[in-house]
């Protein structure tokens, strides 16, 4: 069996397999009811983010944060927008390079550590991944310090390769375990046809990774995208990504809310809809071995 | 080796720089000048002396022991509730899981809003803001030390654990809230995966034998998904040592340091105050306490690696 | 799993992303056109409101005039300049400092930057700058002999301010001295009004009131030996201040630790609230608000002091473009300049002559008149909070001391704080 027909055979939601009976209608009731009460609780922060967004300053408190606005203003918006476009279109020229170089090394990686084992190949797997745990603000000026060896200080392709850097950890991480899923037969089976190093990775692995692309490409666009720490130190103003231009709404004694919740809608759509059209897919990729340890 | 360039590079980036914050943390540099010379543990003995770090340590246990269990336990419900083939799955999916694709920054300021006593849900709830403090309760549950139990530790020598540098801030949990409810939604999807890989025949076969559904639960499908826990407890331990942003935004200091962390203590000592030495000292502690959380797992599954 | 939809779903994103950047890019203002001059960095945390407003007029302005270079703002915002601090100190330490960098006046920028920056006596000489600020103010921007920096403009820390409404309808006056403050708080209290808001996220507010408190208490000589050495901080008119400070606690909102300063004046123009001892920045956000009905007096017992700060330029060494940056604090020292930026800023100008803007700028307000007629004749003190009175590591003492101190209410254990904070921060024996 394939690891596609393990994945498509769980995949299928589990029949409700006993008989129905008369309490059934009654614990769909609080299912439901459940379900809904969690969705509101996950959706109210929304609603506080859009009605404050579409608010005029002066309208703008506290007191009254949960009243529709009177009328509706779309300053927010349109002024988040203004100030904001520069560097959306910087964060897509940061996050979608530096996402695809870290899948792509990830995959490689993983590849090798899963199904190439070398001496002491154990021993560096828990080396690397231990890079994913250190708390970056430690680390922060010596990073600028090679960052300006490497000559890359500033600009956007520094902050790629500083977040290709630190994303090997992860992306290794949940690509090892993908593929140390699939069975080493099917390895063997390509190696006994003559297949070498790069024509199995790309003729066998490479078709079955699809949801550990996912999984990785999901999870390295949303922590790149929402980065602050490393773009606020590691970039010029001109190359700053939308994380950094959204903290500079604020004025240094006070902060135009209602803009600063229309502009954190703004920056955060493109990671939502990230979710919304790839969320399934997900949790399929999570599903299909990686992340598990 | 294809491989070889990755490895130089986890190997610079991240141990040389461990390896330089170290240093730096057995220097002088306590000043924006950069100093080098030797300082022994100094730095060490003077954070460990300040009761802020000390208050520090205790907000970030009790934080990351509340937030790891409360995800994973509202992950394990939702992933429960959806997996019974509901109708709009991939509706309920989607709103749980999308405050994840949110920055931590934006989570704060929505629930630094929300949790506000004298607004929020408080006034949404007409809840009394008086006792309904959220974030700006001071209040430290601790151990009395002239209950039987904190008398009982004093006689045999603990009394020590009777102070509110063992105690809960009450404040901390609404931090947990907020953060809980940005990264339950990954639980869910992990556990819903777990769920899903577990063959319907394994508790079919524990339903003929009369099991009832709790104890189906509790000893066929628990037991599968310990390696999904793992995982997951990996993940949320490390992001909540390392919190930064979330409390930044919502509450950076809190009532009595009830809300301040490791981190903000760290940054603010080393860029603010110019003490770069004892900065990296709060470093060093933070990545001591990362290692204790990590290095047993990948000790654990590098074993499990070698067994297969 | 079928395919193709993944594919479709990724076209329709990377469809979605494209079009995203294609029209931000369109949508961003044609900032270097391309004339191949300068590009001079200003470093601020000006980024938002009137005083990103103030500055970028005069970037403008200097702009026009000097073809040959480009001034540009970068700008970090947020915590109240605290992220721009980090960033400007990670960059000076990796050699790559910007031409000129926004500072506060005093011991934030002469205890930690000397060794980094120009000194600017040459500047002030050339333009003959020495007696246009007031002594107080040269006395805080000198050290060691030289002149540091360029101060853009004056901010006053201890006001009062309150609602009018509030305290017709209650038949109160500001309360001058701090027995007055418990009478008058008292009542409103009695009310059901909040007598004092407070803020606190950002922890400095509660430390300001405690400044103000320590300035009216101990007056304005003791107040600075404070931070000299030769007022002792184990003295008995500290614990009154600390003592004080502790009553006045007891009349603020329970969540102060919740709010910035800004959403504490809210509960003021609500009406919830009757007071808020704050910076006068707060004239310029109840305008924002379009709010009218305030007043403001000095905080109580504070009479006659000028709890001062400013925002200052320094110029780096090993700045890029030194000409251009002189040229631009120049600009920055001249009354012209600071009329230009003041206005909209918020804040009165550093400089003893000036005040008067052009026609067609904008103008001095009612409170920004009044607080320029006490800069000239009142005592000038500096503040602890905004980076005058103390290097930053010993304001985070005091503050770790004010913050501990909120919740204890233990006098002895705060005023035993302060003392040590003064030993660590080398002033006292």
């Amino acid at each position: 069996m394939t690891a596609d027909a393990v994945r498509s055979e769980v995949l299928r939601p589990r029949s409700l397999s006993r008989a129905r009976r008369p309490t059934v209608r009654a614990s769909r009731f609080v299912l439901y009811a459940a379900l809904l009460v969690m969705a509101a609780f996950y959706l109210t922060p929304v609603y506080v983010l859009l009605v404050t967004g579409l608010k005029g300053f002066d309208e703008v408190s506290l007191e009254r944060m949960w009243d529709f606005p009177q009328g509706l203003s779309l300053t927010g918006f349109a002024d988040a927008f203004d100030k904001l476009a520069p560097n959306l279109a910087n964060s897509f020229r940061l996050v979608i390079p530096a996402t695809l170089i870290s899948a792509a090394i990830g995959s490689l990686n993983g590849y090798i550590l899963a199904k190439w084992r070398f001496r002491g190949s154990e021993v560096l797997f828990p080396l690397i991944l231990f890079g994913m745990f250190i708390p970056y603000q430690a680390i922060l000026i010596p990073l600028l310090q090679v960052t300006r060896g490497l000559g890359v200080a500033g600009s956007i392709e520094g902050l790629i390769l500083v977040h290709v850097v630190y994303g090997i950890p992860i992306t290794t991480l949940i690509f090892r375990n993908y593929y140390a899923a699939i069975p080493n037969e099917l390895i063997e089976a390509a190696r006994v046809d003559g297949a070498d190093f790069v024509r199995i990775y790309r003729d066998v692995l490479l078709p079955l990774s699809i949801s550990g692309f996912v999984v990785v490409l999901i999870w390295q666009f949303t922590s790149i995208w929402n980065d602050f720490l490393f773009a606020v130190t590691l970039t010029e103003q001109s190359n700053w990504p939308v994380t950094v231009a959204l903290n500079n709404l604020a004025g240094s004694f006070s902060v135009e809310w209602n803009v600063q919740m229309a502009g954190a809608l703004l920056a955060a759509l493109p990671t939502l809809l990230v979710f919304v059209f790839l969320g399934r897919y997900f949790v399929r990729g999570l599903l299909a071995g990686s992340l598990k340890g | 080796m294809l491989i070889a360039p990755s490895i130089l590079a986890v190997g610079v980036f991240v141990y040389g720089l461990i390896g330089w914050t170290a240093f730096v943390s057995t220097t002088n540099w306590n000043d924006l000048l950069p100093d080098y010379s030797s300082a022994g543990l100094a730095n060490f003995a003077s954070i460990f002396d300040n009761p802020r770090f000390q208050i520090d340590l205790r907000n970030t246990t009790v934080f990351t022991v509340c937030f790891v269990a409360a995800a994973l336990v509202l992950g394990l419900v939702l992933a429960n509730l959806i997996d019974r083939r509901i109708r709009a799955e991939g509706f309920f999916r989607s709103v749980f899981l999308f405050p994840m694709a949110i920055s931590f920054i934006v989570t704060g300021v929505v629930w630094k809003w929300l949790l506000t006593p004298s607004s929020g849900f408080n006034s949404l709830f007409h809840l009394d803001p008086t006792t309904n403090r959220w974030f700006t309760d001071e209040t430290v549950i601790h151990l009395g030390s002239d209950s039987p139990v904190g008398r009982w530790l004093g006689d045999i020598g603990l009394g020590f654990l009777t102070s509110t540098n063992f105690g809960v801030p009450v404040a901390m949990l609404s931090i947990v809230l907020a953060a809980v409810w940005q990264m339950s939604g990954f639980v869910m999807a992990l556990y819903l995966a777990g769920l899903r890989a577990i063959p319907d025949e394994l508790r079919e076969a524990a339903r003929v034998d009369g099991a009832t559904e709790l104890r189906v639960f509790r000893h066929v499908v628990l037991p599968l998904l310990t390696p999904v826990t793992i995982s997951a407890v990996i993940i949320l331990g490390h992001i909540s040592l390392k919190i930064y942003d979330l409390t930044v935004a919502m509450s950076p200091i809190g009532p009595g340091f009830g809300t301040d962390v490791p981190a903000n203590f760290m940054w603010t000592t080393a860029f603010n105050d110019n003490q770069f030495a004892r900065g990296a000292a709060v470093a060093v502690v933070m990545l001591v306490l990362i290692a204790i959380v990590i290095v047993p797992y990948l000790i654990w599954t590098g074993r499990r690696e070698i067994e297969r | 799993m079928t395919r193709t939809t993944v594919r479709a779903r990724f076209a329709l994103l990377g469809a979605i992303a494209i079009a995203l950047s294609a029209c931000s890019s369109s949508a961003s203002p044609g900032a270097s056109s391309g004339t191949g001059a300068a590009k001079v960095e200003i470093f601020s945390w000006w980024t938002a409101g009137g005083e990103a407003t103030g500055l970028n007029k005069l970037i403008d302005q200097f702009n026009s005039k000097n073809p040959q270079w480009q001034v540009v703002n970068q700008a970090v915002a947020g915590g109240a300049g605290s992220n721009a601090k980090a960033v400007l100190k990670t960059r000076v330490l990796d050699n790559k400092p910007p031409d000129l960098f926004q500072s506060h006046m005093g011991h934030e920028l002469t205890d930690t930057w000397l060794q980094y920056i120009e000194p600017l006596d040459d500047l002030y000489a050339k333009n003959s700058w020495n007696d246009k600020f007031p002594k107080g103010v040269m006395d805080i921007i000198s050290d060691g002999g030289h002149i540091w920096a360029v101060p853009v403009n004056i901010h006053r820390a201890n006001v009062l301010w309150y609602n009018k409404k509030v305290f017709s309808a209650n038949g109160i006056k500001p309360p001058t001295t701090w027995d007055e403050f418990r009478t008058v708080a008292d009542k409103l209290r009695g009310k059901g009004i909040i007598p004092l808001a407070l803020g606190g996220k950002d922890n400095f507010e509660a430390g300001q009131v405690l400044e103000t408190i320590l300035i009216g208490t101990l007056g304005a000589d003791k107040y600075k030996g404070l931070w000299t050495g030769t007022t002792n901080w184990a003295g008995a008119d500290v614990t009154k201040a600390l003592t004080t400070f502790k009553t006045v606690l007891g009349y603020v909102n329970p969540d102060h630790s919740a709010l910035t300063w800004d959403q504490a004046n809210d509960l003021v123009i609500s009406g919830k609230a009757a007071m808020t001892i704050m910076g006068d920045w707060v004239d310029g956000y109840n305008a924002s608000k379009n709010f009218t009905d305030y007043g403001w007096a000095l905080a109580p017992g504070n009479k006659d002091i000028y709890d001062a700060l400013s925002d200052v330029f320094a110029l780096p060494k090993g700045a890029k473009n030194a000409d251009a940056a002189k040229s631009f604090l120049t600009l920055l020292g001249s009354p012209e300049g600071q009329d230009i930026f003041n206005p909209n800023k918020g804040s009165v100008p550093a400089r003893l002559d000036a005040g008067k803007p052009a026609a067609d700028q904008k103008q001095y307000d009612d409170y920004l008149k009044s607080a320029q007629a006490d800069w000239k004749a009142d005592t000038i003190v500096p503040s602890l909070e905004h980076g005058a009175a103390a290097k930053p590591s010993w304001a985070t003492a005091y503050n770790q001391a004010v913050t501990l101190f909120m919740t204890s209410g233990n006098v002895a254990a705060a005023q035993t704080a302060l003392v040590k904070a003064c030993k660590d921060a080398g002033i006292c024996k």
